[in-house]
């Protein structure tokens, strides 16, 4: 029982991963974006979503007591709205300058999460949280459960969202525009406009991923949100495979397992006083992978499937690998 | 305002121009946004620390302070097997990443994406070989002599400026006056047509990593000089090193050297309004301004 409980408990932490990984597919597997400030966007989402839902407090601004829902949907247009003012700076410029940029919002944010004690509570986080089912926290496993089956619920409405955008004429209009930027827009598609869209679509998922995870911990500190989280979603993304949302998924699931069970393994070798150390190796592990694969299957265990519309069925066999 | 502003400015924006300039020339001529860049310096500074500490165990007058400096002989004559090192693992990196990619045609993008691999990669292994704990060069104190005008540095400090100083105009010199060079901005103007016209492509690529390399092991010993060695440095001063490559205009090498100083001075002056928790926060706001302003940078040409 308690084992199906951590069970349960690694299960909804992996499915958080993978609504990132989602959001992150709209952006470089539809698109070809590269966001390097995941850990900022996934931030943002949290402590927006927490500053509207906590109680009331006396020692920073927000405590506003709202329900979890609404904190979502805050966390949503924040992460849209932030994805879209770096669109508008970036987008229309070379493509490195995106990654750049987010990047440099990443470092931003996390400064602000730090030192806006105010705010955010600085270094020491943000507590009570309220979590989805609180009425059962002391049955371990019906809270597990239930939790796991709300996050599912999320990850599933986002798939069916995002596989329903894939083979719409949107989602056609922006992968013409990844292969092919001139021939796109010869045929009066407004690249900068589409690529816009597709990365405040994938920021908001982004936002609400970190909201969606933060009322599950219950608890968030700046610490959770440094460039590794940013580092981990994008192997998620391209080991699983870039392009296919079922390969985002289990992608996320994948590594974070690799992640879990590794982190595992260290503490039971390494000495208590060598843990730190160790565990920066597993860094070195996943920063291997995500090479290794970017050179010998860049298209991920899960390739992206090829298609035109719903109606004319799968491509994948016309197109040489 | 207080006047030591401007030596600090002037201090850590050498470090940073000189980064920046191995990476605006990464990015010119390699044409695509190199994360592992900051990493190159802290592995210079720990491979050059390395080497020192050798050297160290071989000779053991080498570690004597020279005056007026804080440091002896050893840590120049270690600087120069760290440089070799550092362009030996920056070459090693092009071998069995960037190069592999780049033949097979991949996106920038892509190029980038490994890059940022690389570069987690990289940082956590220095972390695991010397541990999170920051070292020295040197364990000696210096005093800060008056300058005059409340101004106030060390000779290490001083020695660090006019060091770059004479880097960046040999630097200039190589670039715009020799045949190395003219092949260099040719590949950055067009590596195709360079190509047919009988440059040696492959050549370029390797110099480029050679003085990149280089001149990131020299900041980072620099900055590991005046402030400390610890495994974060390089990745600290990523988006200081980005910002001026892109004030300065990519590809050009005094622009990223002017860029380095400017966000240094804005960084010393800006701390002491806002407070040093935002340092990293004003080379992020640069980039903004310079993306919304003037996208080219100072010297970029239009349409970059």
């Amino acid at each position: 029982m308690e084992l199906l409980a951590y069970a349960a408990f690694f299960l909804t932490i992996a499915l958080t991963y993978a609504i990132i990984c989602l959001g992150l597919n709209v952006q470089w597997g539809q698109t070809g974006l590269f966001n390097v400030g995941i850990a900022g966007f996934v931030g943002l989402g949290a402590y927006v979503s927490a500053a509207l839902t906590t109680p009331d407090a006396a020692e920073r601004i927000g405590g506003f007591d709202l329900p979890i829902a609404l904190g979502w949907l805050a966390a949503m247009a924040a992460g849209g709205g932030l994805a879209l003012a770096v669109g508008l700076l970036t987008l229309r410029m070379r493509s490195d300058y995106l990654a750049i940029t987010t990047f440099g919002i990443a470092v931003a944010l996390q400064l602000v999460f730090q030192n806006t004690e105010s705010l955010t509570g600085g270094a020491f986080g943000m507590a009570f949280i309220p979590r989805p089912f609180s009425g059962l926290q002391g049955e371990a496993f019906a809270f597990n459960g239930l939790n796991l089956a709300l996050t599912a619920a999320v990850v599933l409405a986002c798939y069916l969202l995002l596989e329903h955008l894939l083979r719409s004429p949107w989602g056609r209009a922006l992968r013409a525009v990844r292969e092919d930027e001139v021939a796109a827009q010869a045929l009066g598609k407004n690249p900068v406009l589409l690529r816009i869209q597709a990365f405040a679509l994938g920021g908001a998922i982004m936002a609400l991923a970190g909201a969606v995870q933060a009322h599950f911990i219950g608890f968030i500190a700046p610490g959770n949100y440094l460039p590794m989280m940013t580092f981990q979603v994008w192997a998620m993304l391209i080991v699983g495979g870039s392009g296919n949302n079922r390969g985002a998924i289990l992608g996320a699931v994948l590594v974070w397992a690799i992640w879990a069970l590794s982190g595992a393994l260290i503490s039971e070798v390494f000495p208590a006083d060598q843990q730190a150390r160790a565990a920066s190796l597993q860094i070195v592990i996943i920063g291997v992978m995500l090479c290794v694969i970017l050179l010998w299957r860049p298209q991920g265990i899960l390739p992206e499937v090829r298609s035109v519309s719903r109606h004319l069925g799968r491509r994948n066999k016309d197109i040489k690998p | 305002m207080n006047p030591q502003a401007i030596i600090d400015g002037l201090i850590a924006g050498s470090t940073i121009g000189l980064g920046a300039i191995g990476l605006t020339l990464t990015y010119s001529i390699l044409r695509f946004a190199n994360f592992t860049h900051g990493d190159f310096l802290a592995w210079g500074a720990y491979l050059t620390l390395t080497v020192a500490g050798v050297l160290g165990g071989l000779a053991a007058g080498l570690g004597a302070p020279v005056y007026p400096f804080s440091f002896g002989w050893g840590l120049p004559l270690a600087m120069f097997g760290g440089v070799a090192l550092t362009v030996a693992l920056t070459l090693g990196l092009d071998r069995i990443l960037f190069g592999k990619l780049r033949a097979r045609g991949a996106d920038a993008i892509i190029i980038v994406m490994a890059s940022f691999g690389a570069s987690m990669a990289l940082r956590s292994l220095l972390e695991f070989i010397f541990t999170a704990k920051p070292a020295y060069f040197t364990k000696a104190l210096q005093i800060a002599k008056p300058l005059g005008l409340g101004m106030r540095a060390t000779p290490d400090q001083l020695l660090v400026i006019g060091m770059t100083a004479v880097l960046v105009v040999v630097l200039h010199l190589l670039v715009t006056r020799s045949a190395t060079g003219r092949a260099m901005r040719a590949v950055s103007e067009n590596p195709s047509l360079a190509g047919v016209y009988g440059v040696n492509v492959e050549n370029v690529i390797r110099v480029t990593w050679i003085i990149g390399a280089g001149l990131a092991c020299i900041a980072g010993v620099m900055a590991g000089l005046l402030v400390q060695i610890r495994p974060y440095m390089g990745f600290d001063l990523l988006l200081p090193l980005f910002s001026a490559a892109i004030l300065g205009g990519i590809g050009s090498i005094p622009g990223a050297m002017l860029g380095g100083l400017i966000i240094g001075l804005a960084e010393a002056f800006a701390v002491q309004i806002v407070g040093a928790e935002w340092r990293a926060a004003i080379s992020f706001v640069i980039l903004v301004l310079v993306l919304m302003l003037r996208p080219q940078g100072l010297f970029g040409q239009k349409g970059a």
